[in-house]
C-alpha cells in the first residue's frame, strides 16, 4: 500500500479493502465508528448493501498503526476484510 | 500488430492507457483489456490462424501483447480428446476432454503466464512474481527462466515439500511465508505495492487473465470451427470461466464461428464453493469463505471474478455445481480408468460435476460437451494414494499365481 510520512513522523498509508458484513452487522455504523474511534478517513467507492447482507469497497487513509488496529477491531466485530482484487494466492 | 488498445474498468467504464495496473483508481473495479476488433477482423481468419504455430500464440492478434517476441514455452494447443469410454458411461455420445495436463509445466497456468511474462518484459520489468500453492508457481518460475527474468514465488510455509519442487527446480527465489492464508494474501499485496515487479495476478492481472481465452479458441477450432453446446469448467477465482465465455463470444463476433449457444457450467469443491453458494441462493453477491478442501488449486475463498462468473452463468443459461472431496477422488480415478488421463484434484472436481450434470439430464445425449482438465495428476498424487495396492509376492510363478487367484484375476 502507498506510504507517506506526515509532519509528526507517522507513517500514513492508503489501504484498499473490501468489507463483507454478516446479517447482524448490516444495520450497525461500523464504518462511521472506524473513522470516529480510530481517526481513519474512510472513502467508499462501491457498495451493495441489502437487508440481510452487504459489502463495501473502500479506501482507508490514516496512520499505519491506526489502520491496523482499526482493521483488527472490524474483524473482531465479525466483518470479513479482504483485498479488493480478490485473493492473491492461487493454485 | 498489437491490437490491444487500452484498459477499461468493468464497473464504471473508465479507460486507462495500457500499463501494469489492475484496479480502477476511481471505483476500485477490475480492469479489462480493450481491443480494436474492427482491425482484428481485417487480418484474422480461419486460414491465418491455422497457419500459425501450434501454441497459444496462433491467436496472437487477440492477445494483449506488443510486436516483440513472446516468452514462449509452447503452451497450449493441447489435445481435445473424444471420451469414447467415459461419455457413453454417462449417457453422452459427444463428450470431449480438453487435456491441459500436457502443458510445459503441466497445467493451464502456462497459458496465462506466457502472456503475463511477455507483457511484463514489454513493460520493462526484470522480475516475475506470484503467490501460489502449486500450478501458478511452476508456470511463473518456468517462464521466468525462459525469459531470463528473475522470479519470486511466495508460498505458505506449510505447503507440501513435493509441491515446492515443481517450482524451485526452475531457480526462482522461493519465499515461504509463516502465517495464515490471509496473511500471505496481505503480504503479497504489500510486496506488489513496494517492489517494482510484475506480480502476475496483481499488477499485470488484466493481461495475464487474457491467456485463458485460448482455451475457448482452441476448443472451437478443434471442434471444426464451432462452439460446444456445453462446457464444464473447474472454478477458483472465476477468471478462467469468464474468459472461456469471452473467447467464444469474440470468435462469434469476428465471424470465425457461428452463433454461440454454449451453456457454461462451473464446478467447485464443497469446501470452497462461494460462487456455487451464491448461484444456489439466487444472489449475485459472492460471500467469501475459508477454504477447506483437497482441491487446493481451486481453494480461493474470495474469488476476484465471482460476480462476473455468475453473470456468465446467467448469460449462457449455465449452472454451478459443488462436489465433495470424496467425489473429487472418485472423479480423478474415473477419468484415469476410463480415458487414461491422470488429472489433478481440479479434474476430479470437474468430472464429478459432469457426472451430476449428466445424471440430472441437463446435457442431452448428442450434445457436444467439453470438460476442461486443467492440471496434471502427478502434482496431487496424495489425493489418490489409496490406489496403490500392489500384489505383494515372492519372486516365483507360484506366488504370483496364488496372489492373482486370491484377488480374483487382474
Amino acid at each position: 500500500m502507498p506510504r507517506e510520512i506526515d509532519e509528526a513522523g507517522e507513517v500514513i498509508v492508503k489501504h484498499k479493502v473490501k468489507f463483507t458484513f454478516p446479517t447482524q452487522l448490516v444495520q450497525e455504523p461500523v464504518i462511521y465508528l472506524l473513522g470516529k474511534d480510530f481517526g481513519i478517513v474512510t472513502n467508499i467507492r462501491r457498495a451493495d448493501v441489502g437487508e440481510d447482507r452487504g459489502w463495501v469497497v473502500l479506501e482507508l487513509d490514516g496512520e499505519e498503526q491506526s489502520i491496523e488496529r482499526g482493521l483488527d477491531w472490524v474483524k473482531e466485530r465479525g466483518v470479513r476484510v479482504d483485498p479488493v482484487g480478490g485473493d492473491i494466492v492461487e493454485g | 500488430m498489437a491490437y490491444a488498445t487500452a484498459l477499461r474498468c468493468r464497473e464504471c467504464g473508465r479507460e486507462y492507457e495500457k500499463q501494469p495496473i489492475s484496479i480502477c483508481e476511481w471505483c476500485f473495479g477490475p480492469l479489462e483489456v480493450v481491443y480494436d476488433y474492427v482491425a482484428i477482423r481485417k487480418v484474422m481468419n480461419r486460414e491465418s490462424i491455422e497457419a500459425g504455430p501450434p501454441t497459444v500464440w496462433r491467436y496472437r492478434d487477440l492477445m494483449p501483447v506488443g510486436d516483440g517476441p513472446a516468452v514462449d514455452l509452447h503452451a497450449g494447443f493441447t489435445p481435445l480428446i473424444k471420451a469414447d469410454n467415459l461419455g457413453p458411461m454417462l449417457g453422452l455420445e459427444n463428450l470431449y476432454l480438453k487435456n491441459d495436463c500436457v502443458n510445459p509445466s503441466y497445467s493451464f497456468k502456462d497459458r496465462v503466464v506466457t502472456v503475463a511474462a511477455t507483457v511484463a518484459r514489454e513493460f520493462g520489468f526484470d522480475t516475475l512474481a506470484c503467490a501460489s500453492t502449486g500450478n501458478l508457481a511452476g508456470a511463473v518460475a518456468a517462464h521466468a527462466a525462459k525469459a531470463g527474468m528473475k522470479a519470486a514465488v511466495f508460498i505458505p510455509a506449510d505447503l507440501e515439500h513435493v509441491k515446492v519442487v515443481g517450482a524451485a527446480v526452475y531457480g526462482p527465489t522461493v519465499v515461504a511465508v509463516k502465517g495464515s492464508y490471509d496473511d500471505v494474501n496481505r503480504l503479497c499485496s504489500e510486496v506488489a505495492d513496494s517492489f517494482n515487479w510484475a506480480f502476475v495476478n496483481i499488477n499485470v492481472r488484466p493481461f495475464y487473465a487474457e491467456g485463458s481465452k485460448t482455451l475457448a479458441y482452441e476448443v472451437a477450432e478443434q471442434l471444426g470451427w464451432r462452439a460446444p453446446d456445453h462446457t464444464i469448467v473447474p472454478v477458483a477465482s472465476g477468471s478462467l470461466f469468464t474468459k472461456v465465455w469471452k473467447g467464444l463470444k469474440e470468435f462469434e463476433d469476428l465471424g470465425l464461428i457461428g452463433e454461440v449457444k454454449t451453456r457454461m457450467h462451473m464446478a467447485q469443491a464443497f469446501g470452497c464453493s462461494p460462487i456455487v453458494t451464491a448461484y444456489s441462493e439466487g444472489t449475485m453477491d459472492v460471500r467469501p469463505v475459508r477454504p477447506n478442501t483437497i482441491a487446493k488449486s481451486l481453494a480461493i475463498g474470495n474469488p476476484a471474478d465471482g460476480f462476473y462468473a455468475l453473470k456468465t452463468i446467467k448469460e449462457s443459461q449455465g449452472s454451478a455445481t459443488a462436489v465433495s472431496d470424496e467425489e473429487i477422488v472418485e472423479g480423478i480415478k474415473l477419468l484415469a480408468r476410463t480415458e487414461g488421463i491422470f488429472g489433478e484434484t481440479a479434474a476430479g472436481v470437474v468430472v464429478a460435476g459432469l457426472q451430476k450434470l449428466a445424471a440430472s439430464g441437463v446435457i442431452g445425449r448428442d450434445e457436444v460437451t467439453v470438460v476442461y482438465i486443467t492440471g496434471n495428476g502427478l502434482k496431487t498424487q496424495e489425493a489418490v494414494e489409496e490406489v496403490v495396492q500392489p500384489l505383494m509376492i515372492q519372486p516365483t510363478l507360484v506366488s504370483f499365481k496364488q496372489a492373482l487367484e486370491a484377488r480374483g484375476g487382474l
